[in-house]
């Protein structure tokens, strides 16, 4: 494990059973993030990037083997505390955006810091709305606003906590090929902005690029785990 | 591996989950409304019943001198000392009632009433309410007589016109309103007819054997204590036989007769709430399932279990809230329609006043209901896995496995019948209730849940795309399969059985009367007068159906001990009984049933309704000395505890007569004729005072009333029961009653109706998607349309089908064990209810899918997306 880690994935599995029968999702993952870097997780439908990502998040526990995530080992943990770790270090950003409908784009902003009882939560939050250009929305439902207002929304919120770390599924899978550009420079100049580091689930080979790591993923393995030079020399070497 | 950060605990506070709850029901509001409307009716019933209750018991407890009319009413079958009543008291009253047979001289007309042959100054409180005014003192001054008014609107009578009773005349002085303590029932049921008493004597009819009440009203100072003064008199009028009432016991006794119909009430508005909360309990597991969702995503971003779980306790607590504070306003409005409805059964005038209890019994009753049944889907949110907001699949439908579930639903059930036992106050029928509840309930889920296992399984693969989609409604994630089956099905169930047991009661009349039954009873008739009015009947060609003896007699022993000592030894047992079960069995055999008159004849053979069930019967006894075999009814035998071979002796009028229980009989108490429960054999009672009976069957009105009138001129005592008339007074007091479970079970069929559609408006959400699918992949308005009538028409056939059953059962049940009555069901009725409630259900089910019709697909995708 690395000094400076702030994610360490220690020989995790995960199998499902049912009906009978069991069925390995994930098996034998190995992996550190550095602090602040930035990770993507690839790998074609059903190799297990979004069960990783629950389980990095928290989200889910795993069959066998140990997360920790910025120094807190997440197994044995009770549903309550890992909610308190999410909400203290973690950042998310969902493919299909999940604001809140009933919650305008501010209120949906200032949620997560709510949580933690923070008193200038409002003013955070228009400070975010702010940089994502959505000021002006603060006070729009999530169905008065586009998906790309939606998704800029949602990341807004993923660093109104000031996360240790931040998840990305998919964030521009649901979004057009211009305004996914947009959100993707967002996400990067935000995330630069905050130090924080961000982990990417990501079928998008451009989006993958763009960041420092990637760990492909096939029938629940990891098949490679590649940094941004190895990354750019193999490119380069193609063209 | 690095030792654990301390993690500081994010701080929620109790204002932010109370922020979080309203603005995440903003968009609800008026759907959650909608649950919650679900019980508005049903604690607005029980809000106006309470209330009601509340102003009939003040009501009564300021009106209860003026019901009563004296400080003290003494009562009994014989005349009491004369000497010991003017003892009594600083005034007093003397008042002999009976039935007996009124002739109007003018029409001709005659009928049955009830004589009060009144003697002082009686009511002391209050008055004879008469018209004119003044009557109500006059008519006690000569020959006149006050009648009641709906004999005087049937016999088109007029003040001043004569009245014949028995054989002297009176001039009708007065038309009689209201008499003390005299509801609308029983002047329909009973009509009055006041004398004054000097003139009883003169009309012949208290000859021997005529059945006279008599009665003493006793009027005190206001500042003697009647109650500590009849506390001391009691032996005294236990020895004489001499029941007693003071203004405080008759408070009580009019208060403890409304206590049934406040049950009723009670109960009937109850059946309404509990509907609405299955309604409630269903649109709350829909509307937590549709926030699947965001209560995944708010986990994500941190918030606990627990929080979840209050935020949307949060919401329910308010909007039952404001349900049940509806209700409660809605009830105290529905409490002034309440004496309207119930006037004809009320003694006493009802005030409206707001009842501040009964309002706050009703929000705590509707904030706990509305809580109790929302909580097993509450309680689901806390095991709502935050990798929903990753993948929707994680859980489609929320995990069912949990204790806390299972003492919630411990609790819902403790509460209907904790509920139930305070409004019967008996554990046992509190018990029977809430199982009769759970048994419809499971019996109809059962119900549901076949149907769509047969669906699934039945539905051929050849069958049109339209019935198939229609069908697989039925079965597919998020039906509504079960919970319509069951509010329907209760609701139907319900309003059913109500509706059958009036047919049973009704029919059970009228099936007596049929044409080759009696319809006419002449009773009082002296043996003199028996072979007269026998002739009389047959030169009217009216048939002699049934002319019996009957002798007035007492238990005097039975094997050796006294009647008074087995009224006294069952009475401790009955007491026994009473402390150990509450609830004292019918059976058992009560004071009355061994110090009571028994009414017997005396018969050679056994007649159509008797069958021999033990011992043999003796018709005859030949030679003085011989052993009297009486035969006896078998529950009867049963209730004063004897069997064939024991030893009763009976007193007749004085003279005390041995005999042997020789047979048990059987009798069919619904054929209309006269039966007894005690026959002598003959040879024993022929020379004891006695009156006959005499039955004929009149073919129509027009000789019944030349016939009565006949019999009325020529025997004045002799009394005559039309049938007919019976009848109709039954059917008026019927459609009265009908009228008030009309009026509660309405509160049923209208929250059958919104929990229909609050379930149809949660399931147009979830049908919302695949129809404007269906729309955009080219199915006509017409095809989506019949997709929605054959899955609701379904379900509605099931459901009101189910219900019926339910109720078909119930009734014949009820005919079998309780009314001993046969039950047929009515079939026209019962396929005109089905129709219209399957109806309504497939009516409600297809416009709330035309409003998605009428609409562009991708504007409805887009909203709903």
């Amino acid at each position: 494990m690395l000094d400076n880690s702030i994610l360490d994935v220690q020989n995790i599995n995960k199998i499902y059973t049912g009906a009978g029968r069991s069925l390995t999702v994930l098996h034998q993952i190995n992996f550190s993030i550095k602090k602040g870097s930035t990770v993507a997780i690839t790998g074609p439908s059903g190799s297990g990037k979004t069960t990783l990502l629950g389980l990095c998040a928290g989200l889910d526990q795993p069959s066998s083997g140990e997360i920790v995530l910025n120094g807190n080992p997440l197994s044995q943990k009770s549903e309550d505390e890992l909610a308190n770790i999410r909400n203290l270090n973690i950042g998310f950003i969902f493919q299909n955006f999940q604001l809140m409908p009933t919650l305008t784009a501010l209120e949906n902003v200032m949620v997560p810091m709510e949580l933690r009882g923070d008193k200038n939560s409002k003013n955070y939050a228009l400070e975010l709305l702010e940089k994502v250009g959505l000021a002006d929305r603060a006070d729009h439902y999530p169905v008065q606003l586009s998906g790309g207002e939606q998704q800029r929304v949602s990341l807004a919120r993923a660093f109104s906590n000031k996360p240790a770390i931040l998840f990305a599924d998919e964030p521009t899978g649901n979004l057009d090929g211009e305004t996914s550009d947009k959100i993707e420079k967002l996400l990067f100049e935000l995330n630069t902005l905050a130090g924080t580091t961000l982990v990417i689930v990501t079928h998008d080979m451009e989006l993958a690029a763009k960041t420092d790591r990637i760990i492909k993923l096939k029938s629940g393995e990891i098949i490679s785990d590649e940094t941004k030079a190895v990354v750019d020399n193999f490119s380069n070497s193609n063209v | 591996m690095p030792n654990a950060n301390p993690i500081p605990k994010n701080k929620v506070s109790t204002a932010w989950l109370f922020k979080m709850a309203w603005r995440d029901s903003r968009k609800n509001r008026s759907r959650l409304f909608l649950f919650i409307s679900s019980i508005i009716l049903g604690i607005a019933a029980l809000v106006a019943v309470y209330s009601f209750r509340d102003n009939l018991t003040r009501d009564i407890d300021e009106q209860a001198k003026v019901l009563a009319g004296a400080d003290l009413t003494l009562e009994s079958r014989k005349p009491a000392d004369q000497k010991m009543i003017d003892s009594m008291g600083v005034e007093r009253s003397s008042e002999r009632n009976f039935a007996s047979m009124l002739y109007f001289v003018k029409t001709e007309a005659s009928r049955l009433v009830q004589v009060r042959a009144l003697q002082g100054n009686y009511p002391y409180y209050g008055n004879i309410e008469t018209t004119p005014a003044q009557a109500g003192k006059d008519f006690r001054n000569g020959r006149k007589a006050l009648v009641d008014k709906t004999l005087m609107l049937q016999f088109n009578a007029k003040v001043g016109d004569s009245i014949k009773v028995g054989a002297l005349k009176f001039k009708i002085e007065g038309i009689l309103d209201k008499a003390p303590n005299q509801t609308g029932i029983t002047a329909s049921v009973a009509p009055i007819v006041y004398i004054p008493l000097q003139y009883l004597e003169q009309t012949g009819l208290t000859k021997i054997g005529s059945r006279i009440q008599y009665k003493y009203y006793i009027k005190y100072k206001e500042s003697t204590n009647v109650d500590k003064l009849v506390e001391d008199l009691k032996p005294v009028f236990e020895k004489s036989n001499l029941d007693y009432e003071t203004v405080s016991s008759k408070k009580e006794n009019t208060g403890r007769s409304f206590k049934d119909v406040n049950r009723f009430l009670a109960l009937a508005g109850f059946i309404a709430l509990l509907l609405g909360c299955i309604g409630v309990g269903s649109a709350i597991h829909v509307y937590i399932g549709e926030k699947l969702g965001a209560i995944a995503t708010l986990r994500c971003l941190g918030l606990k279990a627990k929080h979840a779980f209050y935020i949307y306790l949060i919401q329910i607590i308010f909007i039952g809230l404001i349900g049940a504070i509806a209700g409660s306003a809605l009830g105290t409005l529905i409490q002034f329609a309440l004496p309207t409805v119930l006037k004809d059964f009320l003694p006493v005038v009802i005030s409206i006043n707001i009842s501040w209890i009964a309002i706050l019994q009703g929000i705590a009753l509707g904030l706990i209901i509305s809580v109790l049944f929302a909580l097993p889907s509450l309680l689901s949110v806390r095991k709502i896995s935050p990798l929903n907001a990753l993948r929707a699949s994680v859980e489609s439908e929320i995990k069912t496995k949990d204790p806390l579930k299972w003492l919630v639903y411990f609790f819902i059930l403790l509460f209907v019948f904790v509920f139930t036992y305070l409004q019967m106050s008996s554990w046992l029928e509190a018990f029977f209730f809430t199982g009769s509840v759970v048994f419809a309930f499971l019996l109809l889920a059962g119900l549901s849940k076949l149907l769509m296992l047969l669906v699934k399984n039945l539905i051929p693969n050849s069958m049109s795309y339209l019935w198939r989609q229609g069908f697989s409604n039925l079965y597919r994630p998020n039906n509504q399969t079960l919970m319509l089956t069951v509010s329907i099905g209760l609701s139907t169930a319900f309003i059913c059985t109500l509706f059958f047991v009036q047919g049973i009661l009704i029919n059970r009349v009228t099936l007596s009367s049929g044409k080759n039954q009696p319809n006419m009873v002449l009773f009082d008739i002296q043996t003199s007068q028996k072979e007269a009015i026998a002739d009389l009947t047959k030169s009217y060609k009216l048939p002699v159906m049934n002319q019996v003896p009957i002798v007035t007699v007492r238990i005097e022993e039975i094997n050796g001990k006294t009647a008074t000592d087995l009224a006294k030894a069952d009475s401790l047992s009955s007491l026994k009984n009473k402390q150990n079960n509450e609830n004292q069995n019918q059976n058992e055999p009560s004071k009355g049933a061994f110090s009571g008159e028994l009414r017997v004849t005396f018969q050679d053979t056994l007649t159509a309704a008797e069958t021999l069930v033990k011992g043999k019967f003796t018709g005859k006894v030949s030679s003085p000395s011989d052993i009297i075999y009486v035969s006896l009814e078998e529950r009867y035998a049963k209730r004063i505890r004897v069997d064939v071979g024991d030893k009763i002796t009976f007193n007749v009028q004085g003279v005390l007569i041995p005999t042997v229980v020789g047979s048990l009989r059987e009798v069919n108490w619904s054929r209309m004729q006269t039966n007894f429960r005690a026959v002598f054999p003959k040879g024993v009672l022929e020379d004891a005072p006695q009156f006959h009976v005499l039955m004929t069957n009149v073919p129509n009105s027009q000789i019944a009333a030349k016939y009565q009138g006949a019999v009325v001129r020529s025997f004045p005592n002799v009394s005559v029961i039309d049938l007919t008339l019976i009848l109709e007074v039954l059917e008026e007091l019927f459609s009265k009653i009908g009228f008030v479970i009309r009026f509660m079970a309405t509160f049923s069929m209208a929250t059958g109706w919104i929990v229909l559609i609050s379930a149809v408006i949660t399931s147009k959400s979830q049908r919302l998607k695949e129809s404007v699918l269906l729309r955009t992949l080219g199915a006509s308005r017409k095809q989506i349309l019949t997709i929605t009538a054959i899955e609701y028409f379904f379900l509605g056939s099931l459901a009101t089908g189910a219900g019926m059953i339910l109720a078909l059962s119930g009734s014949w049940a009820l005919a079998s064990f309780s009314f001993e009555s046969s039950f047929t069901p009515p079939l026209l009725p019962i396929f005109i209810l089905f129709v219209s409630v399957v109806s309504l259900v497939v009516f409600t089910g297809v416009l709330s899918s035309w409003k998605v019709l009428n609409q562009p697909p991708l504007q409805v995708l887009r909203r709903d997306a």
